[in-house]
């Protein structure tokens, strides 16, 4: 198994608290940091090759440097609103090690020359909003954050501030809405939040995992990290990984590791229970198109699966055995856009709920062969594909609805024929046998 | 219009929003606006709309805009709800994990359907898009708190000790 880095403190006894971590080394990289000019922090962030791990995989040190060098506030948000179906690693990085996130918020704010900064936390993960109060509240305590972090003059402050219940709130334009107490909707780009985002000052929003990344970036290097990756993508990253696999969990992996290693490996996902073989899988949340079971030997990592017309995302990988039904599992995947469409432009709105009701209809067997045609075209009027972005509407959560739909149809197209040839769905466990097993156990 | 508030929890209510309002600048008092209504909700169960007025009163606010927040939101009830509110995740990695028989069983346990709340006013049940637990499915949280890796019989054990524990109480 490859050296834990990012996770080499998770699953310790009193792992959350300020002491083990500064036992490990920890706050070391801030100290560094601190004798540094804000401008090489971020020249070494660009270095070091960091992407952001929240999804779109945007280069970390470009987008700070986006950045005006104006007087007045500036604010780093912190996107701990993680809901991308299949997704969890921030809450483990919350739970595992909260003072990596508090050192890295120290670093990067002091980088861009913020004075506050919000951790934007999913209203569900309430325990893990308590973690990071808890987890806050020490560093002000020790003179981490507050008047004059670690004696330096500058003064930095740092607030847990609860969603309540939005996927959409994790688009980081939704996010700044909904930090200023509006509906969680998108707004459109430019500007974009680097120039005018919170309270119309200078915006940074990163993802927990990136922030988190930081004090190790600083810890070895930044040329060290960026080696450990490719040549555009520096480091390791988390994976999370569910459904059908012996072990799900969230692991720290090479950039250079395939998803079949990931699936198999007895240290990742370790196999497939039952002896069932891979049917297809979900390669970077629910919005990535999904992989069928002869595409699986390419690297879990941004440029290897763009250039399939695909998405890492954010990491998410989940897994379907042969005893799936896709058209069950794409029915319920479309569900949740229908659910959390924002509702401010209309293909999404409409379109959304329109393909659901179409799939619905087919998996219950009442599906006509014109039903295909339609749902295709309802589709393709959210976004076409490929390739990935070409959608109509003024966030991603278009093209995330869409290019389920598209990929599914397209690798198992015999699969929703079947269904309206035999007005039936053929598969007698349509989640899968480990559905219906393990939770009568 | 009513009071939405005992003495006491008004009492909560101002010092809590004098700490939220602290956190955001001046003329942008309404960022306070979605730890406001977490805060009433806490406080009296739901989101009554005087309490709405209230919290538009302390963000600088009006009635209107809380109360477009708050409908926005899955997570603020805009009506009484059970004393414990069962969120079953039913989205991909949890229904491939069984949370189909785990709903079955749930609605057949507790007689409700999906959004209804039990006639003893004990328990209200939603179905509930993912809740980042994916690697313990099948999960559902009782009051945000997770309860993981969960099976019939877990579920039922949970409905049990929720039971007694209110029976104790009461």
């Amino acid at each position: 198994m490859a050296e834990r880095l990012l996770t080499k403190n998770w699953f310790q006894p009193n792992g959350r608290s300020l002491s083990f971590y500064k036992q490990n080394g920890g706050m070391e990289s801030l100290k560094k940091v601190l004798q540094m000019k804000p401008a090489d922090v971020t020249a070494e962030v660009k270095k070091s090759n960091l992407r952001g791990r929240g999804g779109a995989g945007f280069p970390t040190g470009m987008k700070w440097s986006f950045v005006p060098n104006v007087e007045g506030p500036k604010y780093l948000c912190i996107n701990a609103d993680e809901s991308e179906p299949g997704t969890f690693k921030d809450r483990y990085i919350i739970e595992q090690d909260p003072h990596s996130l508090m050192e890295g918020i120290a670093i990067a704010s002091w980088a861009l020359g913020v004075h506050t900064c919000y951790i934007y936390i999913r209203g569900e993960y309430l325990e893990q909003a308590e973690i990071l109060e808890k987890a806050i509240a020490e560093c002000y305590e020790a003179g981490i954050f507050g008047k004059s972090v670690l004696d330096s003059g500058w003064a930095l402050d740092v607030y847990v501030h609860r969603g309540a219940g939005a996927y959409i709130c994790g688009e980081e334009t939704a996010l700044l809405n909904s930090l200023e107490g509006w509906k969680g909707w998108p707004r459109l780009k430019p500007p974009f939040p680097a120039v005018k985002g919170l309270f119309g000052a200078p915006t940074v929003v990163n993802n927990v995992e990136t922030i988190n990344t930081l004090p190790l970036i600083f810890r070895m290097g930044a040329e060290d990290y960026a080696k450990l990756g490719t040549d555009k993508s520096g480091g390791t990253k988390l994976i999370s990984i569910s459904g059908h696999v012996a072990k799900p969990g969230v692991y720290e992996i090479p950039m250079k590791t395939s998803y079949l290693d990931i699936i198999h490996k007895p240290e990742y996902g370790g196999g497939v229970p039952g002896g069932r073989k891979v049917k297809a899988v979900i390669p970077g949340g629910s919005s990535a198109p999904i992989l069928a079971a002869n595409e699986l030997d390419v690297w879990a990592e941004f440029e290897a699966l763009k250039a399939k017309d695909n998405m890492a995302g954010s990491g998410a990988i989940v897994v379907m055995d042969e005893s799936t039904c896709m058209v069950r599992a794409l029915w319920r995947v479309t569900k949740f856009y229908a659910e959390e469409s924002c509702g401010q432009c209309t293909p999404c709105r409409e379109g959304t709920p329109w393909m659901e009701r179409i799939l619905r209809k087919i998996e219950e067997g009442q599906g006509e062969p014109k039903d295909l045609t339609l749902l295709l075209s309802v589709v393709n009027s959210i976004a076409p594909y490929p390739p990935i972005g070409l959608g109509t509407t003024i966030c991603a959560l278009g093209d995330a609805a869409a290019l389920p739909v598209h990929s599914y149809v397209a690798k198992f197209r015999h699969e929703f024929e079947q269904h309206i040839n035999e007005h039936r769905c053929p598969f007698p466990h349509p989640f899968g046998i480990l559905a219906d097993e393990g939770v009568r156990a | 219009m009513a009071a939405p508030f005992s003495a006491e929890q008004q009492k909560r209510f101002d010092e809590e929003m004098e700490r939220y309002l602290a956190r955001f600048p001046e003329g942008r008092k309404a960022a306070a606006i979605l730890p406001g209504l977490h805060l009433v909700q806490d406080l009296v169960g739901w989101v009554p709309p005087e309490a709405m007025v209230q919290v538009a009163q302390k963000c600088q606010s009006t009635p209107e805009r809380v109360r477009e927040v708050a409908t926005f939101y899955v997570m603020y009830f805009l009506q009484p709800k059970g004393k414990h509110v069962i969120d079953v995740c039913t989205n991909i990695s949890c229904s491939l994990r069984g949370a189909e028989p785990l709903i079955e069983h749930l609605e057949k346990t507790l007689d409700v359907h999906m959004g209804e709340t039990t006639k003893d006013g004990m328990f209200t049940l939603r179905e509930f898009e993912c809740l980042g637990a994916c690697g313990n499915a099948p999960v559902l949280q009782v009051d945000s708190r997770f309860h993981m890796n969960m099976t019939l019989k877990k579920a039922d054990q949970l409905v049990d000790d929720l039971r007694k524990q209110a029976a104790k109480k009461a």
